[in-house]
């Protein structure tokens, strides 16, 4: 009857601190509703995955030999084979975005580039503390505030930290209303956050809209061929949306699709939360620098108005350019907010919500600028 | 875990190439969009 205790009985401590961690994102994701989408699978799959021989992980068992697990199969075929899992939840996001307000006033789409700095200077800041290239880039892609990027840079890069990045880049999304207004504070006085910014929305006409996504792929794959991939899926999504005739894709892109994706998404990256390779001084640091990334990226987008400011007749108000950051919607939400707690009838809603698709788009290209400068790097 | 000042200096390397990549990207996408705009405004 040894069978039934040898489980118990191999029990690692680092197993058991990889329990308490899958619960307390389970206790995030239901207490506190920080991306339960994500964190809950993720949760639930840390505890499954280190389960002493657990049947979710391929594994050699006496007298069966090699027995395939499920988590371990779709890890291999959904993520690390093709990618194909970030990638389709591209089109689901694409599908949800709507351009207009960035349409409307393009010189948003600059805040979306400037807010893409603290991806850089983490990486650099990651590098100092002994990280490789590789790793190094793939914890400063953290700061692209956009978990499915983060998920494909890493692994495309090979870096050994996918799980504590993905967990890292999910958790801190969900951190949003508690960090930007930190790092808001720390660069700018409260009459900058005072400025007005009236709102003279243009015309956007369907043509516009339509030719966006064609044209912001053909522009993208050109200058920054891998970003192909990450641009071209997230504009298919908006085009479908866009295009006015495939109603019925575009809403399964957002809903059945998004939500299939996400669901599986969650619980197959826990495959790389495995005890041995997450409990250790790395995954601390990890989690550390992406606080890191958030900061900067939010103070980048900061400056980056202040800088405009000293050149324009027209102010822009400097917590916009930290909406730069990918993290739709809730940036632009954190923005107004606090917009309107310096002036109650300030509303700088949609100028947020312009920076922050612009930091949509922002986003898969510096990942894709990563992935084609990294490699070559290393030669 | 050791510091390697040449990872130090590629990723500065990787600092200015990358955003200044990300600038020229989106500069070119703003100028399309403006020329979207220009169409089809007088087209209208």
């Amino acid at each position: 009857m040894d069978f039934l205790t040898e489980g118990i009985l191999s029990i690692t401590w680092q197993q058991v601190v990889m329990y308490v961690i899958g619960g307390l994102l389970i206790w995030l994701a239901v207490k506190k509703e920080m991306e339960p989408a994500l964190l809950l699978p993720m949760g639930f799959g840390a505890i499954l995955v280190n389960i002493p021989m657990s049947g979710v992980l391929t594994q050699t068992m006496e007298g069966a030999g090699q027995v395939e697990g499920i988590i371990d199969w779709l890890f291999e075929v959904g993520i690390h084979a093709s990618e194909a899992m970030p990638l389709l939840l591209f089109i689901g996001i694409g599908a949800m975005i709507d351009f207009g307000p960035v349409l409307s006033n393009p010189k948003l789409l600059l805040f979306g580039a400037a807010a893409q700095f603290g991806v850089f200077l983490t990486i650099t800041v990651a590098s100092l503390l002994g990280f490789d290239l590789v790793d190094s880039a793939a914890i400063g892609i953290i700061g692209a505030a956009d978990g499915p990027t983060s998920i494909l840079v890493s692994l495309v890069l090979g870096s050994k930290y996918i799980g504590a990045i993905a967990v890292a880049a999910y958790s801190y999304m969900a951190l949003v209303p508690i960090i930007q207004p930190f790092a808001i504070k720390l660069c700018t006085t409260k009459k900058e956050r005072r400025i007005r910014m009236p709102y003279e929305p243009k015309s956007v006409s369907r043509m516009t809209r339509l030719l966006f996504p064609i044209g912001v792929t053909l522009v993208a794959g050109l200058v920054a061929p891998a970003s192909v991939s990450l641009v071209g899926f997230l504009m298919f999504g908006n085009l479908i949306r866009e295009c006015g005739v495939l109603e019925n894709l575009s809403q399964t892109a957002q809903k059945e699709l998004a939500n299939l994706i996400t669901l599986l998404l969650g619980i197959t990256i826990s495959a790389s939360m495995k005890a041995e390779s997450f409990i250790n001084v790395q995954t601390v640091m990890i989690m550390a620098l992406g606080v890191v990334a958030f900061v900067f990226d939010t103070m980048a987008g900061c400056m980056f108005a202040k800088i405009i400011n000293l050149f324009s007749k027209n102010k822009i108000n400097p917590m916009v350019g930290a909406a730069g950051i990918s993290a739709f919607p809730m940036s632009s939400r954190v923005i107004q907010k606090m917009g309107l707690k310096e002036d109650p009838t300030n509303h700088l809603l949609m100028h947020a919500v312009g920076a922050n698709v612009a930091g949509q788009i922002g986003s898969v290209i510096v990942g894709g600028v990563i992935l084609g400068l990294v490699p070559g790097m290393l030669l | 875990m050791n510091v390697d000042f040449h990872v130090v200096s590629q990723t500065l390397q990787l600092m200015w190439q990358g955003m200044a990549a990300v600038f020229v990207v989106m500069m070119i996408i703003y100028i399309m969009i403006l020329a979207l705009y220009i169409g089809t405004h007088k087209k209208g």
